[in-house]
């Protein structure tokens, strides 16, 4: 065991790691952050997505020690100060863009690495973008039309759907 | 997976060394190598990662060429080689999905030869020089059949140089559940002739199509192909594609090629 330090969510934190812990397994484990979630385990499904140095990164796929002195961003760190609901995760809630809630982690990891590269996407581009982040429920257009919210963009176009 | 040392060493001489070892192997990305460790496939007793060496990253012009480190991510080279190199930027862009485009690299993707993934045939396309730690390998010598490459063991892939063409274009016929390619072609024009590269085809996987080159080399349109096609003989066939229908989509996705090129 090596001990392995990275700044997360602001705060600079140290646990264990074999080589082979994975970095979803140093959050969930090491840190009891168990926002971030494991699905596949395979880098198929983005359940797992947090931010790297500001990029979104399956952290399934990638090993804690390699990640040694990165800066994370994980779910819990996507609330506002005092513990409400952050922009993104706000209008998900607002636009029912989440069901079950298992791939929500991923899904507004991946929603906020992508408004910090283009802050005003097309609806075309957040499709584009949330590929890698696979949903068993909702069917996207909710999530979709959150992260159109989140970025400040009207919605009321894309028409009523489900439970609004 | 099975337990492994890890090491990061921060040159290419100090990870030339820990690759040495019995049983020590690079990681780049870890976007394919950790998804076969966990399925035990493959089992490194040391891993030797690549991402700490700054030598190994980032794109650069020299003269004619675009020369690319091995270990720059497949969304650094969409960025950065946008305007030297546009067909080579759009074919990384089009790989997998940001998260992976955030961790997979060149080298890796190179070294890994998987017969539908997309690099070898924007560096076979391109006719590139792969660079390693002891010499430099002609795409055309570089790739050897399915996962096969001409590396030897512990040889590392620094970097690979990339003639820049007047035109290219990749053109993906997407298998939207693996993201890699279900067949797609590289095609690109240069002064003294046309290389029209394939993968998600062969069983031998990524191929030169030398009948379309030949034929696009007087005259650079789609509708120079007509009429040529491969044989379905040595197509892969699996629940997504008959070796007809892979064949087919070689002519396809090759005119598309030549139609985005321009
Ligand atoms: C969901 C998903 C979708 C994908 N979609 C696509 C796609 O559309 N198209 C596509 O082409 N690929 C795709 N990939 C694969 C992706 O591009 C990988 O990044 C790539 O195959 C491997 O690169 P890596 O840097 O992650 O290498 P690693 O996984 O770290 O290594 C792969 C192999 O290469 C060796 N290696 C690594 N670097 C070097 C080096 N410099 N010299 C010698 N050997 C080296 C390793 O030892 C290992 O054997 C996808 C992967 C995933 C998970
Ligand atoms: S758990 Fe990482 S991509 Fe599915
Ligand atoms: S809300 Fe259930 S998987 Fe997306």
């Amino acid at each position: 065991m090596t001990t392995v330090t990275m700044t997360v969510n602001g705060k600079s934190v140290s646990a264990p790691a074999e080589g082979r812990t994975l970095l979803a397994q140093y959050l969930r484990e090491g840190l009891q952050l168990t926002g971030t979630h494991i699905g596949c385990d395979t880098s198929q499904c983005g359940a797992c997505v947090v931010l790297v140095d500001g990029r979104a990164v399956k952290s399934c796929s990638v090993l804690a020690m390699d990640m040694d002195g990165a800066e994370v961003t994980t779910i819990e760190g996507m609330t506002n100060p005092d513990g409400s609901l952050g922009t993104i995760q706000q209008a998900f809630q607002d636009h029912h863009g989440l069901q079950c809630g298992f791939c929500t982690p991923g899904m507004v990891m991946a929603a906020a690495a992508l408004l910090s590269e283009n802050p005003k996407p097309t609806e075309a581009e957040v499709r584009h973008y949330l590929e890698g982040n696979i949903c068993r429920c909702t069917g996207y257009h909710n999530i979709v039309k959150a992260v159109l919210a989140a970025s400040g963009q009207d919605v009321g176009s894309l028409g009523a759907v489900a439970a609004e | 997976m099975y337990a492994f040392d890890f090491v990061k060493p921060a040159s290419l001489d100090e990870a030339v060394a820990a690759l040495g070892q019995e049983g020590a192997q690079p990681l780049s990305g870890g976007q394919t190598l950790l998804a076969s460790m966990k399925q035990r496939l493959n089992a490194p007793d040391v891993l030797v990662s690549l991402r700490g060496i700054a030598a190994l990253k980032g794109v650069s012009r020299e003269g004619d060429a675009l020369v690319i480190g091995a270990a720059t991510t497949h969304a650094t080279v969409a960025a950065e080689a946008a305007s030297d190199y546009p067909g080579l930027a759009a074919l990384a862009g089009q790989i997998g999905d940001p998260s992976v485009r955030n961790m997979g690299t060149l080298g890796g993707s190179l070294a890994n030869n998987d017969p539908s993934a997309c690099y070898p045939a924007g560096v076979l396309g391109s006719g590139a020089t792969v660079v390693t730690n002891r010499r430099e390998i002609a795409a055309d010598d570089f790739f050897q059949g399915m996962f096969t490459t001409a590396l030897e063991e512990g040889e590392i892939i620094t970097s690979v140089r990339f003639p820049i063409p007047q035109k290219a274009a990749y053109a993906k016929f997407l298998q939207p559940a693996s993201r890699f390619a279900l067949t797609a072609a590289y095609v690109a024009k240069f002064a003294d002739g046309v290389r029209v590269a394939i993968t998600g085809a062969s069983e031998e996987g990524v191929f030169r199509w030398a009948e379309a080159e030949a034929a696009l080399a007087s005259d650079f349109r789609p509708e120079a192909l007509d009429g040529l096609s491969v044989p379905a003989d040595g197509m892969i066939g699996d629940l997504h594609g008959t070796p007809a229908y892979r064949a087919h989509l070689v002519g396809v996705m090759t005119r598309r090629a030549v139609a985005a090129a321009g």
